[in-house]
């Protein structure tokens, strides 16, 4: 198995043209950046705004709860039946693939949003209700700089779902990494599949690492107790446990 | 409507296969998850690496999954056993962390009070820290079991029997009713497993009902 996938990365002619790898990897990289965006714009002020005002918590924990639920091979066949007539080239592909990682992103990033500000400390509200501050300078800056590592969390989390789904994509005819495992399942290309898998895990890893060190440079070192020396500083910001895993539905 | 009374038997028959395939791995990923995560939280040397290592599994995409795995273990392409095994490790995946923070949320005094009181360590995991972390871990369940119901249907695209088939067939004939039914069979499944891991959270925390707490 190993020499198959090491001879097939190695092989020129997989690394060029509309088949190669670096083709198949930005296809990838930009149906899933496309789609991280459009769930990010719509989850953060929906997830920020149920966690400041506390309203519509309900209804959103149990729609995220049912969007979670839906089968995305499923909405993906179904998006393309209805869709496919309706438009013309390379969207009639691309659409239906977008709607699917949009649903499958925004319950966890809305969840990450929600729980980040539900969960900062009531005394550091009180004391920015206290200085003076409007509800939206609360949230602008109090709220979300400390809920920032949650939101990353989310963000992190709906990450990894939409890369490894977005290769569920090449069943429908679109482009990116599961075209290697598509089409190499067609022809009992082992090779080609185990290479695909591999590059699809490493790109995910890779975006984790680089969404990891964009928290880093984005969260205020005062949460993290990075600017601190004392040795028993929590790593991470104090969030109650059930509230750590981002896609708890419910505490 | 008519189509799916026509077709109860089939509906029945891919609604056992899905149970099986997606709640047998639940079982056994949350029995292998939870001496790792007690590992995780007993040295906490083991913390990062096993919370983030496991974690990586997650990363591996379900097709590649079911598609690599035949070539590791031997089994054939269309063997069940594949889509278990995958989704085993996925439950773990999402588990282990899960189980590591929810016996690390026992708080200290209780342990030293259970302690006090004579509890061995083994006796104090089994009947204080693993009851105090049901909550938690039950949290994370109820995430692998509506994310392996929805994954176990992508294994259609290879043909191994569960509601996903409904999925591939309609699609193939560009006719929405068995699309629509594997759909709705999916989400009412995935509000099954979430019912039951509730209930049986609420059998495993009488406390919580007793003091008026929220799980």
């Amino acid at each position: 198995m190993i020499p198959g996938i090491v001879h097939w990365l190695t092989d020129p002619a997989n690394w060029s043209g509309p088949d190669g790898v670096p083709t198949r990897l930005f296809e990838h990289v930009w149906y899933c950046a496309l789609a991280l965006v459009v769930a990010s714009l719509v989850a953060v002020p929906v997830g920020l705004w149920i966690g400041h005002t506390g309203r519509g918590r309900f209804f959103a924990v149990n729609l995220a709860g049912a969007a979670r639920a839906i089968p995305s091979l499923g909405l993906l066949y179904v998006l393309v039946l209805w869709l496919f007539p309706k438009l013309a080239g390379d969207s009639a592909f691309l659409v239906p693939t977008l709607i699917v990682l949009v649903v499958l992103a925004i319950p966890p990033i809305m969840a990450g949003a929600y729980a980040g500000v539900e969960g900062v400390d009531p005394e550091a509200r009180d004391a920015a209700r206290g200085m003076g501050m409007t509800g939206g300078q609360v949230l602008r800056k109090v709220e979300v700089p400390c809920a920032l590592p949650l939101v990353f969390s989310g963000l992190r989390s709906a990450t990894l779902q939409v890369v490894g789904t977005a290769t569920i994509a090449a069943v429908a005819g679109t482009g990116g990494l599961g075209r290697y495992l598509i089409d190499g399942q067609k022809v009992q290309d082992f090779p080609q599949m185990a290479s695909g898998a591999l590059i699809v895990a490493l790109l995910a890893l890779g975006l984790d690492l680089l969404l990891a060190l964009v928290q880093r440079g984005v969260v205020s070192p005062g949460l993290t107790g990075r600017s601190t020396r004392r040795g028993n500083t929590p790593v991470d910001v104090e969030i109650d446990p059930a509230g750590r895993t981002v896609d708890a539905p419910a505490r | 409507m008519t189509w799916f009374i026509d077709h109860l038997d089939d509906v029945q028959a891919r609604t056992l296969q899905h149970v099986y395939l997606a709640g047998l791995p639940l079982v056994i990923g949350l029995l292998i998850a939870l001496p790792l995560g007690w590992l995780a939280r007993r040295y906490p040397v083991l913390y990062a690496p096993f919370t983030a290592g496991f974690g990586l599994l997650y990363t591996i995409p379900s097709l590649a999954l079911f598609v690599l795995l035949p070539g590791l273990l031997g089994t054939k392409i269309l063997d069940p056993v594949n889509v278990v095994v995958a989704m085993t490790l996925y439950t773990v995946a999402l588990l282990v962390r899960t189980v590591a923070d929810g016996l690390g949320a026992v708080p200290e005094d209780v342990q030293q009070s259970a302690t006090a009181m004579g509890y061995t360590r083994v006796k104090r995991f089994f009947a204080i820290e693993l009851p105090l972390a049901v909550p938690v871990i039950s949290a994370g369940l109820r995430v692998a079991a509506v994310s392996n119901v929805s994954i176990v249907s992508v294994a259609a695209v290879l043909g191994i029997p569960q509601l996903g088939l409904f999925f591939t067939d309609g699609f193939a004939r560009a006719f929405y009713d068995p699309l629509f039914v594997g759909i709705i069979a999916c989400v009412v499944l995935a509000l099954v497993f979430d019912v039951i891991i509730v209930l049986a959270t609420r059998a495993l925390t009488p406390w919580l009902r007793a003091t008026g707490d929220r799980a």
